[in-house]
């Protein structure tokens, strides 16, 4: 990162709006920060529109600040929810279409070896399960079949939530949403095994009631992507709006599915990222 | 990498001294890649859009380019050279006719994300029926994306608009994609003897920070674009917000004119524009009325040509001047609705002396005696 990247001009200080101050002068870049110490920093995330009790908006803070290296960390988003909320992070991040993500992350991230060749530039994709699964699965495939080194992040709240609640390929079998008004007639996509079979290297699924689960298991991709290939994060955030929940269910949601075994946690590491992850974590801390 | 000698466009472009190769049009690409400092190419070998792309693919082999691979198809490949421009790389791929329709969501949003593109357009027709030859059809759909369109007549063209567009789309006043168009098979396919720049020199590299928006490297500021992301809001800010930056995009293309100009030495070439009868056309229409203007000439008729290099921005102007004594206009084209001749139609003064024809589509060649029977009508 270009250490004057967020420095405010001197001219401009008096206009500057207060949370952008807070940035410059608490915010997380180059500090090593992370989910325990929320409360303690300024975000990356200011004020976003997302609705109350949104289990993308809380993934999405437990995301950031998981972050290994923010300071040299692009997201490329996709349509959707988060996409909202994106524009209002303070990390160089990307909504091109509806998608294609995983098509722009690796333009991009090879671009950036380009430019870059001796630092770490950490590309990360997050975007919801219909860019993921339906819509991009194309391209988010192909990305991992090529072995491009970037994180994709899914974003399941089990539909298309931000154009009024259809069901996706990430709904539930059953599940009555709009566009599968008898009920969906399939099963949940399986990506998590796709993304193992498809390579690679390290593939999990986890929940944003478990902050800490989720830091270690953003922090593995991200770390895993860096050095060996493609990874994978699943994270169940329901849509409280669309599945009709009060706010405060959206985390007893969570629990309750995992209880019940139909959204577990999951962690695949390859042997080449189980090296690497040992090496990084120093054999210490690897409980789950 | 390949050594090259960095040299200013204008030395590359008209002062180096050029020697004479007998090559095709998809080899002309390569030999107008190789020279343009191309950080990375993307490719989709779409059967058969032409061999250019694979070409390209031998100069990264050879050490001309620093990066390239085949991607998953065309949408994806537009998708890739989206994420790389926004890195801050120079970009080269290439499509054709229904790799164009494919990928098209793309293209508005490279123009919308200020992205200095290249992209080969090598022009065939579209489905269906399925059909693979040559067509111009294509540019129609283009027309109102954003981009700058080039129309090449030749191999020789080809060559030198490749080239050229590079410098002209990355101008900080510009600063949109070129799109590079050259009629498939006719000029793809075919041998001709074109005039190249020694291949031990390259254009200077790409400046990303000359971007007039920032950079997605974490080291170009800003980091935050919007405090308040406008895509949802329905309020008058949001609605003037999208609106001006639409504006910007489109007084960008207006800029171009000066530089397309100045590189291309005019938006159009015209000659013996004074006669009563004038053709305007552009790509290997052109070459055909050319062919027929001969013929008609040793017949003792005068026939004026105005050939159009630069499509979008339209060379208006231009064409009111010089079509303003003209009797009548023929526009010859290469497909089958006329996007020719309505443009030229909305240039000239009096659009009843625009005769929109010949036309040919689905492969076909163009006939001189098709242009005579027009030029004949005429008289």
């Amino acid at each position: 990162m270009n250490n004057g990247l967020i420095k405010i001009s001197p001219c401009f200080e008096d206009v500057m709006p207060q949370e952008y101050k807070d940035l410059v002068e608490q915010g997380s870049f180059g500090k090593n920060f992370g989910v325990s110490d929320l409360g303690s920093f300024k975000e990356l995330i200011e004020e976003h529109p997302l609705c109350a009790g949104c289990g993308l908006a809380l993934s999405m803070r437990l995301i950031l600040a998981s972050l290994p290296n923010p300071e040299n960390t692009i997201i490329v988003g996709s349509t959707g929810c988060s996409a909202l909320a994106f524009s209002q992070v303070a990390l160089h991040n990307i909504h091109s279409l509806f998608g294609n993500q995983n098509a722009v992350a690796t333009g991009l991230k090879r671009a950036l070896k380009l430019r870059f060749p001796n630092e770490i530039k950490d590309v990360v994709v997050v975007a919801g399960d219909g860019a993921t699964a339906d819509i991009g699965l194309d391209m988010v495939m192909q990305s991992w079949f090529r072995r491009e080194n970037i994180t994709t992040i899914m974003l399941d709240n089990e539909a298309y939530a931000n154009t009024g609640g259809q069901e996706s390929g990430m709904t539930m079998e059953k599940a009555v949403l709009n566009m599968a008004p008898k009920g969906k007639n399939f099963p949940k996509v399986n990506l998590a095994d796709v993304a193992r079979v498809a390579g690679c290297a390290y593939v999990a699924t986890c929940n944003p009631a478990k902050p800490r689960m989720l830091e270690k298991i953003v922090r593995r991709a991200v770390f895993t992507a860096r050095e060996i290939g493609p990874t994978y994060v699943q994270i169940y955030a329901p849509c409280p709006t669309n599945y009709k929940l009060k706010p405060d269910e959206m985390l007893n949601t969570i629990k309750t599915r995992e209880k019940d075994g139909t959204y577990p946690t999951s962690e695949y590491i390859s042997s080449s990222a189980k090296e690497l992850l040992e090496r990084l974590e120093g054999g210490t801390n690897n409980e789950k | 990498m390949i050594d090259q000698r960095i040299v200013e466009p204008k030395h590359l472009f008209f002062e180096a001294e050029r020697k004479k190769r007998f090559i095709t049009g998809s080899e002309a690409v390569k030999e107008a890649i190789k020279r343009a400092n191309v950080d990375m190419a993307i490719s989709y070998p779409i059967t058969p859009q032409s061999e250019s792309m694979h070409l390209v693919g031998d100069l990264f082999a050879e050490g001309y380019l620093k990066e390239y691979f085949r991607g998953e198809n065309e949408f994806a490949v537009m998708s890739e050279i989206t994420g790389a421009a926004m890195a801050g790389v120079r970009v080269f791929t290439a499509t054709g006719g229904p790799g164009t329709l494919r990928a098209f969501e793309m293209f508005p949003t490279w123009v919308g994300a200020r992205l200095p593109v290249v992209c080969a357009f090598l022009t065939r027709g579209v489905n269906s029926p399925l059909t693979i030859q040559p067509d111009t059809i294509e540019m129609s759909f283009m027309l109102d994306t954003g981009m700058l369109m080039l129309h090449a007549e030749d191999a020789q063209d080809l060559y030198d608009m490749l080239l050229k567009a590079f410098i002209i789309a990355e101008q900080p006043d510009v600063h949109i994609p070129v799109g590079v168009f050259a009629d498939g098979f006719f000029v793809t396919h075919t041998r001709e003897t074109i005039e190249v720049a020694p291949e031990d020199i390259k254009l200077p590299s790409y400046n990303p920070y000359s971007s007039p928006v920032p950079v997605m490297d974490m080291v170009n500021a800003p980091v935050r674009q919007m405090r308040d992301p406008f895509v949802m809001k329905s309020n008058f800010i949001s609605y003037a917000a999208h609106a001006s930056w639409q504006q910007e995009v489109l007084a960008a293309g207006e800029r171009a004119r000066k530089h397309i100009d100045h590189y291309l030495n005019g938006l159009v070439e015209s000659e013996n524009e004074e006669a009563d009868i004038l053709i305007v056309a552009s790509g290997t229409a052109v070459s055909q009325s050319r062919e027929a203007i001969s013929i008609a000439r040793e017949q003792g008729i005068n026939i004026g040509l105005v050939k159009l290099k630069s499509i979008r921005p339209f060379p208006t102007e231009e064409i009111r001047a010089l079509t303003k004594h003209a009797k009548a206009v023929i526009v010859p084209e290469f497909n089958r609705v006329g996007w020719l001749a309505r443009e030229v139609k909305s240039a000239v003064n009096n659009s009843d002396k625009v005769i929109g024809g010949p036309r040919v589509f689905g492969g076909m060649t163009m006939p001189v005696e098709l242009i005579l029977d027009e030029i004949r009508r005429c008289l």
